[in-house]
C-alpha cells in the first residue's frame, strides 16, 4: 500500500476516548496534584482500566496489542492535558512493561503483565545511577551469583514510578561480570518492590512531572532469585538500548501532546484576551507565533508518527525515534515559551496550565538520552566519522 | 430484560450554523457526535442489563456515516446495534422517524424496555421518543431523572420524572418507553478492548425492504409536517419597565406608544 495518512477507525476511536478521559477526569485535578507533588493512584489505575497500559502486549497476557502508533496517541492526549499522567503511562509502558514483555520468558509474563497490564501494580526500568548517567555503561551496581542467587549491591537514581504505593517491580540493570574485551558485562535483573535489601526513596522537590513518581533506590545484599534474570546474561546493555529507542518515541509523544495542549492554550486566550480594544491574535506579532507553532507541531507529528510506523512495520527506526525525540521536545519548548508570552502576567501563575506546561517541557531535553545525546546517535547514523562523541 | 435504545447523530456544535439558501445545517467541518442525551440512554441501558440481566440493542437511524455512533454504542457494551439506512427514509420528519424506528424496533421483537434521549440537541423537537412509544402503543415515561425499580417478573417500572416544578414518581407496565434527562446516570468511556471489538464489527443495515413498514409512510413523503423556513432569530434589545402610580404609568405608555406610531 502506498502512502497514507489516514489513522484507522480503532486509532481514531482511541484518540477520542483518551481524549474525553484526560479532559474529565485528569484535567479538574492535575493542577493540585502537581502542586502537592501527589501521585495518584487512581488516575493510573484509570488510565490501566481503560487498557492504556498494555496496549504493546499481546492479549494472551491481559493486553490489548494496538501497536506502537496507538500507544503513541495515548500518550500524546494524556501529555495535551497533563504531563505527570502521561509520564506514568510512558515509564509504565515503554520502561516498564516492554523489556519483561519482549525478553521475558514465559513464566516472567504469565506472573508479571496481567498484573502490570490490569494497573494492579507498576513496573520501573533500573538504569540511571548517580554517576551514570548519559554514560549509562558505567554502572556501579553490581549482581553476583551466590548459591542460585543474585546479589545485588548498588543504586538507581530518577527512576520512574519506582517507589510508588503500587510499584510492584523494577528491571534492574547490573553488572554482572567483565566480557573478554575488559568492558562490563551488564545483564537486567527482575527485583520485586518489598525484597529484603532494596529500598525504594521516593524523591520530592521536582520542577516538572511533580504528580508522576520518582525514585532512588537501594540495593544491599538485596538477593533474588537466579531465574530473576531477564533474557540472557550480558544482554542488559543491549536490551537497554533497545527500551530506550522505544523510551524515546514516549518522549516523544509527551512533548508533542505537551506543545498541542501549550498552542491551544495561546490560542484560545488570543481570543479572549483583548489589549488596545481588540484580541491579542489579532496582532501580527502574536498571530505569527501561533503559526509557527501549528507548523513546528504538524512537523513534530509527521516525524514521530513516521516513526512509529517504522516500528510498527518491524523497520529499524533508532534514528527516526532519536530525531522524533529531539524534534518534538524542542517544539515543545518553543510553544510552552510562546504560550507564556501570549498570557503575559497571567502565564505566570499556576492558576493557568501555560505554566506547568512551560516547567514539565524541560524534563523531554533531559530523561531518557538528552538532546545531546540524541545527537550524538543521529549522526553515528548518519555516518560521521569518528564515534561523534 | 430486553432493552432498545434508540439514538441519533448530531452536529458536534454548540453553535449550529444554518445555510441560509437551503434552510438546512451546515455540516462540513463540524464533526459529528452521539446526541448527548442518547449517551445518557445508552448507559441506562448497560446499568439496567447490569443489574436486572438482558441485552442491550442499539438502532439509530441515519445515513451510512451514523456508523461511527453504533461503533461508539458497541465499544462501551451494548449487545447488538443496526443501522436503519435508506434512500428512502431521507427527510423523514418526527412522525415519519418515529414511525420508521418503531418498525426497528417490532423487527428486534420482544423487548421490554425502550430507551430515548429526551431530546436531540440539533432538532431539540423532544418528539420522536413519545412519537415510537404511540406508534408501538406502550406506556412512555418521559424526563426520566431516575429508574427506582423495575420488577420484571410482574412487568413493571417505577421512575421518578423531572417536571419544571418538582419530581413526580410514576409506574408503569412493561413494555414501555423512557426518555432520559442529563444526570440520570454518567456515561462510561469505552476501554481500548471495547473499542478494538467495535472497530472489527460489521454493522448490520437494515434498509426499507428489511422492516414491517407501509413505504407511503417513509420520509420526506411520509412527513406530515413541512419546513418552511428556517433561520436564527434576531436579537431583541431589552424592554423599558415603567415605574410609578398606576394612572401615572399608563399614561406614559400611551404616550410612548403614540410616539412609535404604534397607536393614534
Amino acid at each position: 500500500m502506498g502512502l497514507s495518512f489516514d489513522l484507522t477507525e480503532e486509532q481514531d476511536m482511541m484518540r477520542r476516548m483518551v481524549r474525553q478521559f484526560a479532559e474529565k477526569e485528569i484535567l479538574p485535578v492535575c493542577v493540585e496534584l502537581d502542586e502537592k507533588e501527589e501521585f495518584s493512584v487512581h488516575l493510573t489505575r484509570r488510565m490501566a482500566e481503560l487498557g492504556l497500559f498494555g496496549s504493546i502486549v499481546s492479549e494472551e497476557y491481559g493486553g490489548t496489542d494496538v501497536g506502537y502508533l496507538s500507544y503513541i496517541i495515548s500518550v500524546e492526549e494524556i501529555a495535551r492535558v497533563d504531563g505527570s499522567q502521561a509520564a506514568t503511562l510512558a515509564a509504565g509502558v515503554s520502561l516498564g512493561i516492554s523489556p519483561i514483555f519482549y525478553y521475558g520468558n514465559e513464566e516472567q509474563k504469565q506472573e508479571w503483565l496481567p498484573k502490570l497490564c490490569s494497573g494492579e501494580i507498576l513496573a520501573s526500568f533500573g538504569l540511571t545511577e548517580p554517576n551514570a548517567g548519559s554514560d549509562a555503561g558505567s554502572s556501579k551496581t553490581t549482581a553476583v551469583l551466590e548459591n542460585g542467587y543474585w546479589v545485588i549491591n548498588g543504586s538507581k537514581i530518577f527512576i520512574t514510578n519506582s517507589a510508588s504505593e503500587i510499584s510492584g517491580i523494577c528491571v534492574v540493570q547490573a553488572v554482572t561480570g567483565k566480557r573478554s574485551d575488559g568492558k562490563n558485562e551488564l545483564s537486567c535483573i527482575l527485583v520485586p518492590n518489598g525484597t529484603e535489601g532494596f529500598e525504594a526513596r521516593p524523591m520530592h522537590g521536582k520542577m516538572c512531572w511533580r504528580a508522576s513518581n520518582t525514585g532512588e533506590l537501594y540495593f544491599t545484599d538485596c538477593m533474588v532469585p537466579e531465574k530473576n534474570l531477564l533474557g540472557r546474561r550480558g544482554e542488559g546493555f543491549h536490551q537497554m538500548l533497545a527500551t530506550l529507542d522505544g523510551g524515546r518515541l514516549s518522549i516523544g509523544a509527551m512533548g508533542l501532546g505537551g506543545a498541542q495542549g501549550a498552542f491551544e492554550a495561546a490560542l484560545n486566550y488570543s481570543k479572549e484576551r483583548e489589549q488596545f480594544g481588540r484580541p491579542i491574535g489579532s496582532f501580527q506579532v502574536n498571530a505569527f507565533k501561533m503559526a509557527d507553532m501549528a507548523t513546528q507541531i504538524e512537523m513534530a507529528r509527521l516525524l514521530l508518527y513516521k516513526a512509529c510506523w517504522l516500528r510498527d512495520n518491524n523497520r529499524e527506526f533508532s534514528k527516526e525515534a532519536a530525531m522524533a525525540k529531539l524534534v518534538c521536545s524542542e517544539v515543545f519548548r518553543m510553544c510552552a515559551n510562546h504560550a507564556v508570552q501570549l498570557h503575559g502576567g497571567y502565564g505566570l501563575m499556576n492558576e493557568y496550565r501555560v505554566e506547568k506546561f512551560y516547567r514539565n517541557q524541560k524534563l523531554l531535553e533531559i530523561g531518557e538520552g538528552t538532546s545531546e545525546v540524541q545527537r550524538i546517535v543521529i549522526a553515528r547514523h548518519i555516518g560521521v566519522p569518528g564515534r561523534a562523541l | 430484560m430486553k432493552i432498545v435504545v434508540c439514538i441519533k447523530q448530531v452536529p458536534d456544535t454548540t453553535e449550529v450554523k444554518i445555510d441560509p439558501e437551503t434552510k438546512t445545517l451546515v455540516r462540513e467541518g463540524v464533526e459529528s457526535i452521539t446526541n448527548p442525551f442518547d449517551e445518557f440512554a445508552i448507559e441506562e441501558g448497560l446499568l439496567t442489563k447490569e443489574k436486572y440481566g438482558g441485552e442491550v440493542h442499539v438502532i439509530t437511524m441515519g445515513p451510512p456515516q451514523a456508523k461511527e455512533v453504533l461503533k461508539n454504542a458497541y465499544a462501551v457494551g451494548s449487545d447488538y446495534v443496526y443501522l436503519i439506512s435508506d434512500r428512502a427514509f431521507a427527510g423523514a420528519d418526527t412522525w415519519a422517524t418515529a414511525y420508521t424506528l418503531s418498525a426497528a424496533i417490532k423487527k428486534i421483537g420482544d423487548f421490554d424496555l425502550v430507551i430515548c434521549g429526551k431530546q436531540a440537541i440539533d432538532g431539540d423537537t423532544a418528539q420522536v421518543g413519545p412519537g415510537i412509544a404511540t406508534q408501538l402503543n406502550i406506556p412512555q415515561l418521559t424526563y426520566v431523572d431516575k429508574v427506582v425499580e423495575i420488577d420484571p417478573d410482574n412487568k413493571k417500572i417505577k421512575v421518578e420524572r423531572l417536571l419544571e416544578d418538582g419530581k413526580e414518581v410514576v409506574e408503569a407496565s412493561l413494555p414501555a418507553l423512557i426518555t432520559v434527562v442529563k444526570d440520570i446516570n454518567e456515561p462510561r468511556l469505552p476501554s481500548l478492548f471495547g473499542i478494538k471489538k467495535a472497530a472489527k464489527l460489521d454493522i448490520p443495515t437494515w434498509t426499507a425492504d428489511d422492516l414491517p413498514v407501509d413505504k407511503d409512510k417513509l420520509g420526506l413523503k411520509g412527513s406530515p409536517t413541512e419546513v418552511i423556513n428556517v433561520f436564527s432569530p434576531e436579537v431583541r434589545g431589552g424592554g423599558e419597565i415603567l415605574e410609578g402610580e398606576i394612572p401615572e404609568v399608563v399614561s406614559t405608555l400611551v404616550e410612548k406608544l403614540m410616539d412609535m406610531k404604534i397607536i393614534q
